[in-house]
């Protein structure tokens, strides 16, 4: 059960700041996401993520990257080749 | 008998304290490229973002491969450091708020690290002392933040992911570390051992990060609690970037925290900043519990089993079987073999040069090719090895004095730090004339000495034996060290009328 609490807690960490409506819905919805666990916890158990693989690698072997205007082409905002984000410190 | 705070088992001593530290250290694995997409890690000479593809972006759709040699040399660095590689390892979301990564999550290894338990045994401050290593995980490193807009409150972040995805391993050892000179060595036998194992490139910039864990304890009372005491949280300090760094940022929080003692305050666990400019650390806000990273199994990469591959793995010479063999193989007293095999390019510079003579040779390049490259701030590999070997037979050959070799080092050196062409060491001694004066040119010299300094030569048959210091010394300085001074002070013994006792 993920209290009033525990969404401001997630809220300060990511440094934004929720409204009181928001406070609400999101509370709401984050409880309405485990419960879809509940369901998921009824299947039986060995049910997970179970796909009998392991060690799948990939060679060091370099392939060429995207040029930095592809890169940077989805961003809000750039400044000299950088993506330009806001302060952190 | 289990000890219970406040129980006989444990007498605190007042003032009697110990300092408790254990690290974490970050190494960029030298593979040539990042640990989950094909971009170069060869980044460090490139603009931002010219090194990123829709992987190390964390583009949606886009799936992480690991990079097999990332693992190999990871399971290289676990089985020197004398690790148990679990069968089963697996890597996990961190997740965190900040720019540096674009994902919102870091993969990284959690609950199911590639190895656990291992040792390296270091110089301690009491005799050797091994420090227990917890676990060995890989994980990959977070993007670039370049902060803008003043230095106290920057105004926005500039953000390149270059270094997004290269990869990382982090070693973590047990709370052994007892000094910051320890944790010094430590670091710097733990560099060698990369190094030796051909998995880290200690020259590149940025490629070692630490973060330090310490806390001031009666002395005894971790050993007896396997823990600190009520009101001694540890402190953790990041954003160590440098060798020095460390003892310096340890020596800054042992003061801190001892003066907060004194004061009678308690101490709570807490995250500091290394502010390496200023020396200092500073508090910073990290609010995260380990809960809050909300760790869970990466559903985009497989299971990783490959503690089987160790047995395959054929490890090179290490440290300090390389130390074992320089005293076997070449003679060389303990404190020469430990400083000549503590940095790889030092050891292989040695082994190129020892022919010459293995015990000038280990005086030379311990004592006095370091000691001036470090006052140069200069690295070995600029050093020509057949210029040293050159250097070497000039004085085995007693060609030229210690003093003159120095000399003609400095010389060199010098040219180098210049980013000049070096001369050769034979063509540096014929144009400064510094070639051992000949024993009949000595005899003129000493004359001439002789001859302007009349009043020492008198002092001399009068007994005082400073009088003698006084004539090799001009006779020193007429030369400019081209002599021997063991030479000058016999042959003027032979010249000189007998002295008066």
């Amino acid at each position: 059960m993920i209290s009033e609490r525990d969404v401001l807690h997630i809220a300060e960490l990511a440094d934004i700041g929720i409204t009181r409506e928001e406070l609400d819905e999101f509370t709401g919805q984050f409880n309405d996401i485990l419960d879809y666990f509940d369901i998921l916890d009824q299947v039986e158990a060995g049910a997970g993520a179970e796909t009998g693989l392991y060690n799948v690698f990939r060679d060091d072997e370099v392939v060429p990257s995207l040029p930095p205007d592809e890169i940077l082409g989805n961003a809000g905002e750039t400044e000299d080749d950088f993506f330009r984000a806001p302060r952190v410190m | 008998m289990s000890s219970v705070s406040g129980s006989p088992a444990f007498q605190a001593v007042e003032g009697d304290e110990e300092v408790i530290i254990g690290l974490e250290v970050h190494c960029q694995l030298d593979t040539k490229t990042k640990l989950f997409c094909g971009c170069s890690t060869d980044y460090r000479d490139d603009g931002p973002n010219t090194h990123v593809c829709p992987i190390c972006l964390g583009l949606p759709g886009s799936l992480p491969a690991v990079n097999r040699k990332a693992v190999e040399f990871a399971l290289k660095v676990a089985k020197a450091l004398n690790c148990r590689v679990l069968e089963e390892s697996e890597f996990s979301r961190k997740n965190y708020f900040y720019p540096d990564l674009n994902k919102g999550f870091q993969i990284s290894q959690y609950d199911k690290p590639l190895a656990v338990e291992g040792w390296l045994r270091i110089e301690g401050d009491d005799g050797e002392k091994t420090v227990r290593i917890t676990r060995v995980h890989m994980e990959e490193d977070p993007g670039r933040l370049v902060h803008k807009g003043g230095a106290d409150r920057p105004k926005y972040t500039l953000v390149d992911y270059n270094r997004a995805g290269i990869p990382l391993i982090e070693m973590v050892t047990e709370p052994d570390i007892r000094s910051p000179k320890e944790a010094r060595r430590f670091l710097n036998k733990l560099r060698a051992t990369l190094e030796y194992l051909g998995v880290f490139d200690s020259e590149k910039e940025g490629s070692l990060r630490v973060d330090a864990n310490i806390s001031i304890q009666p002395r005894g009372w971790f050993e007896a609690h396997g823990k600190g005491m009520e009101g001694r949280g540890r402190t953790e300090v990041k954003n160590i970037s440098s060798y020095k760094g460390v003892e310096k940022a340890l020596t800054f929080e042992i003061t801190r925290q001892k003066n907060l003692i004194r004061r009678g305050q308690r101490l709570e666990t807490a995250t500091r900043h290394f502010v390496e400019t200023r020396g200092v650390t500073t508090a910073s806000r990290s609010k995260e519990m380990e809960q809050d990273y909300r760790y869970f199994p990466e559903p985009d990469l497989v299971p990783l089993r490959v503690s089987d591959w160790c047995e395959r793995i054929v490890l090179p010479e290490l440290p300090d079987a390389r130390q074992n063999r320089f005293m076997d193989e070449y003679g060389c007293s303990y404190n020469h073999a430990r400083t000549l095999t503590g940095d790889l390019r030092v050891a292989e510079f040695y082994e190129k040069v020892a022919a010459v003579d293995p015990r000038i040779a280990a005086t030379w390049v311990a004592d006095t090719l370091l000691g001036e490259l470090n006052y140069r701030d200069m690295n070995i590999a600029k050093v020509s090895p057949s210029h040293f070997i050159e250097l070497l037979q000039m004085l085995k050959e007693d060609v030229i004095t210690d003093k003159s070799a120095v000399e003609v080092l400095r010389v060199i050196l010098d040219q180098l730090a210049e980013g000049c062409q070096c001369e050769a060491p034979s063509s540096c001694v014929a144009r400064l004339n510094l070639a051992k004066t000949a024993d009949d040119g000595l005899d003129a010299v000493i004359e001439e000495v002789m001859r302007e300094h009349p009043q020492a030569v008198e002092d001399f048959h009068n007994g005082r034996k400073e009088a003698l210091n006084f004539l090799v010394g001009q006779v020193m300085r007429k030369t400019r060290g081209r002599v021997d001074p063991g030479d000058v002070n016999r042959r003027l013994r032979e010249i000189l009328p007998p002295g008066g006792t």
